[in-house]
């Protein structure tokens, strides 16, 4: 086990290291200047910019300047917002990220099981296929969509009840987290209910429940210990990206719902080409991705102990 | 009895059911349990909304929504409006616009600009929000900071009228040698390089605001990083900055103008560009003012909503390519293209926007001349859509190029949705009526910025916001020597006008010069006027007294004030 855990920890090390020396690549690569901006500067202006983001210096040392930084877990000054430390800004609104990301994917586990296990159960029967509807309305449409529908929807509540019960828009209170988590969940959640449900029917068919239901075990403890804990082990293998894909992939439901995430400040950097800001982040959000794999990983071994041998 | 219903009477399928509803239960449960945590460690780290009404009569509270995080509110860096509109709330200079845009006196109670410098002298109950007096020497250490190379600000070359300023920027002397000087507390000296006609419009702008040297220093180079690494001279104070969350604003107590201040509190809890979502956020009462989009239009009528609307200030036009191997330096090409060039059409069918106006010449309306009104001063000549001349002048084109048909021409455009609607408008007008070929070239902010610089274009969407309310922030702009002379237009008998109104004193003489600079404009078909910016908002009734203008704090709140019944 500690072999194995070490082993993949080495991976992770290595894939992050690589993830950091292709988004510098592909950051100089890109066409377009970081300190450009509508306003052209003078040479000299632009001279004393370049000096201070130590853009003035070879490419070589760059990267070796940004390296050495980043194993001190220091992704220097954002370029847009001058004065801040990219480690502040990660610190600030990766916090609000994994809040949002945690209930959406606490979401999305809870319900894609519950669902997924109940078409199962009723296969091809009327609640089968609302549900397995629904499902395919939530893997398909786009969550810029769902979350503007569901703050029209919010709006129009509010009006009608002549109170405010949900806020619209906004980050702090309990009452702010609960729509914008069910709408960033809801295409995970619709993903999840599809694979539990195939993978239900598959056990339910399988030789060990037949074997069970012979020798007479009690159908509780079916259902439970033989056929719900099997047809989880898939769903657990995607719930890891998931986290991760999630937690960063919310930069819509953060620019509809006004929520000071991570993945605000990233699509922001992208697009104003904030060089440590992007750099900073890609890092993070990479060996966030590559630990959460890991941690997956190590999970499955605990539920399906024939993992470790391997 | 098929298969599936008998699947469903199976007493295991029952048993299933009632376990996965205990699950489902125990689940939720589990959910609330975390929700509540989350939200409570939330809290502790500081999030952000109190969940406000737009407006509260009893504790003069107004609430609104901002579009961007302030990068940091360093007046000595400041570029974006957003960080300009805070400040102007924040902070005050010398001087600042009143109610009806004019010129009246802030910290500086009276001045004196003659063509070699300026003194200034302050008032004596100017304080900061910490009780300290604003003296002369805020001023003087911000605007040598400014010129520091150090700092590198990109505003620097606002302040290349002082004395000394360009050469201490370049790193050439030290920034004790720039021409500005405390000479006692209340007494402000300025030395100029050059004459400058306008330096009382100039020191009203955000980058020549006061910055207090010993809490400058005391913050470790983290000055305008949050509320606590600020001391506040303006009618408000910064109370609460969550980066990308909250800033809320309170009136501050030691302003020397306070009574003049109804507002209490100015909160804005939400930060986000999306338009739909600000529109959702009026809609529910929740902020009292809201910027419109052409797809919020409609809706806001039907709703019966009260539209407001003025022109922001800036100017939008297509500028051409001038480099030699171009085809679009053909003054018959441009020409031809400049009759057939409509922009009303533009403008009323195209953008369809209330507060737009089509443009007509790169001096917006708003601006002033010698006394009136700048356009009405210096009418523009007139050039109407004639397709004839127009077709004259491309057979001409045709010749001098030495082609039977003009090649595409490109267009580089952005990415807004505006941009987008103006670039296919033009492609349409001119395959039509000349059978030119238009290639749009979307890039998004920064590759734009990059092939404009270097020149990757033929014609190429651009436009101007005012730094300052003087002509020249529009006059120099194709000067041979200006950055933001993309395409290298290089005239020398406009390099000449644009000397004259930067170095005269003399008011009738600046705009004679200006006036010049529109005629070649326009004769030279240098570019191609399509729309002065408008912008659209509903704002909620009980709020009154927001002034809204051209350069400078826009939207203006600092002397609003609430109704209860309107």
């Amino acid at each position: 086990m500690l072999t194995y855990t070490l082993k993949r920890l080495l991976q992770g090390i290595v894939t992050v290291w690589f993830i950091a020396t292709a988004t510098f690549v592909a950051m100089h690569a890109v066409p377009g200047d970081p300190l450009a901006n509508e306003r052209a500067t003078t040479e000299q202006i632009r001279r004393n910019l370049e000096q201070r983001y130590g853009l003035d210096r070879p490419v070589s040392e760059q990267y070796v300047v940004y390296l050495e930084g980043m194993l001190r877990g220091d992704f220097g000054i954002s370029f847009t917002q001058e004065n801040r430390r990219v480690n502040d800004i990660i610190r600030e609104n990766f916090p609000v990220s994994a809040t949002l990301g945690i209930l959406a994917v606490t979401y999305a586990a809870l319900g894609g099981i519950l669902f997924g296990a109940l078409t199962a159960l009723f296969r091809n029967r009327l609640p089968d296929l609302v549900i397995m509807f629904l499902v395919i309305l939530g893997i398909s449409v786009p969550s810029f969509v769902v979350a503007a529908l569901s703050q029209l929807a919010l709006v129009d509540m509010n009006a009608f009840l002549g109170f405010s019960l949900l806020p619209v828009a906004g980050w702090g209170t309990l009452r702010h987290m609960i729509v914008p988590s069910m709408v960033l969940g809801l295409g995970t959640m619709a993903y999840l209910a599809r694979l539990m449900r195939s993978s239900m029917l598959e056990i339910t068919n399988s030789d060990f429940i037949r074997t069970a239901r012979a020798k007479g075990l009690p159908p509780a403890r079916i259902f439970l210990k033989h056929q719900l804990r099997n047809a989880i082990l898939p769903v657990v293998t995607v719930l890891g990206p998931a986290i991760a894909a999630i937690t960063t992939g919310g930069f819509v439901v953060e620019l509809v719902f006004a929520i000071p995430g991570l993945g605000r400040s990233f699509v922001e950097a992208v697009q104003q080409l904030d060089y440590t800001v992007i750099m900073g982040t890609t890092v993070f959000y990479g060996g966030f991705l590559v630990s959460m794999v890991i941690v997956v990983d190590l999970l499955y071994g605990w539920i399906d102990p024939r993992v470790r041998l391997e | 009895m098929d298969e599936q219903t008998r699947a469903y009477r199976d007493p295991m399928s029952r048993v299933a059911m009632r376990q996965l509803l205990w699950l489902g239960a125990l689940g939720a449960a589990g959910l609330i349990v975390l929700m509540v945590a989350l939200a409570w460690a939330s809290s502790i780290t500081g999030g952000g909304s109190g969940a406000g009404r737009a407006t509260d009569f009893d504790t003069k509270t107004i609430t609104l929504v901002l579009v961007q995080e302030p990068p940091q509110l360093d007046s000595t860096r400041a570029t974006d409006q957003v960080s300009i509109l805070i400040l102007g709330h924040i902070m005050e200079g010398l001087i600042r616009y009143d109610a009806s845009n004019r010129l009246v006196p802030g910290v500086a109670e009276r001045w004196d600009i003659r063509s070699d410098g300026a003194t200034f002298w302050l008032r004596e109950d100017a304080r900061w929000s910490d009780g300290r007096p604003v003296t002369a020497h805020d001023f003087a250490f911000a605007w040598r900071t400014i010129v520091d190379p150090a700092n590198a600000s990109e505003y620097a070359f606002i302040l290349y009228y002082l004395k000394n300023a360009e050469a201490i920027n370049a790193g050439k002397m030290s920034p004790e040698a720039l021409g500005v000087r405390a000479v006692s507390d209340r007494v402000l000296e300025v030395e100029f390089e050059r004459p400058v006609g306008f330096f009382d419009k100039l020191v009203a702008f955000a980058v020549y605001f006061p910055v207090r040297e010993d809490f400058y220093l005391s913050r470790n180079g983290r000055y305008g990083t949050d509320a606590e690494d600020l001391v506040y001279n303006g009618p408000f104070m910064m109370t609460r900055w969550v980066h990308g969350a909250h800033v809320r604003l309170e009136k501050n107590p030691n302003y020397w103008n306070r009574d003049t201040v109804q507002l209490n509190v100015i909160d804005m809890p939400y930060v986000t560009s999306d338009t739909t979502a600000i529109v959702n956020l009026f809609k529910d009462g929740s902020v009292v003012s809201a910027t419109l989009g052409a797809e919020q239009l409609d809706d806001a009528m039907k709703l019966r909503w009260n539209i407001g609307r003025y022109s922001d200030g800036s100017v939008f036009y297509i500028d051409f390519n001038f480099r030699p191997e171009r085809i679009t330096s053909n003054l018959h090409l441009r020409r031809a293209l400049q009759y057939v060039n409509d922009s009303s059409e533009l403008v009323n069918k195209v953008i369809a926007l209330p507060g737009y106006q089509p443009a007509v010449s790169l001096f917006p309306a708003w601006l002033t001349g010698v006394e009136g009104p700048f356009r009405q001063e210096y009418p523009p000549p007139v050039v109407t859509p004639d397709l004839a001349t127009a077709r004259q002048h491309l057979e001409l084109a045709k010749r001098d190029l030495g082609v039977a048909e003009i090649p595409p021409l490109v267009l580089l455009t952005g990415d807004a949705p505006i941009a987008n609607k103006q670039a296919e408008y033009v492609q349409n007008l001119f395959a039509r009526a000349l059978g030119i070929e238009i290639r749009i070239d979307k890039q998004i902010f920064k590759q734009r910025l990059d092939k404009m610089t270097s020149g990757d274009f033929d014609m190429v969407a651009a436009g101007w916001g005012p730094d300052f309310a003087d002509p020249l922030t529009y006059g120099d702009l194709y000067a041979s020597w200006n950055g933001n002379n993309r395409g290298k237009y290089n005239n020398p008998a406009l390099d000449a006008q644009v000397r004259i109104a930067q170095n005269s004193l003399d008011p009738r003489t600046r705009m004679d010069a200006f006036g010049e600079i529109q005629r070649i404009l326009i004769e030279d078909a240098v570019h191609l006027p399509n729309y002065e910016r408008g912008l659209v908002y509903v704002q909620d009734p009980r709020l009154k007294g927001v002034v809204h203008r051209a350069v400078g704090t826009d939207p203006d709140y600092s002397q609003a004030y609430l109704v209860e019944n309107p």
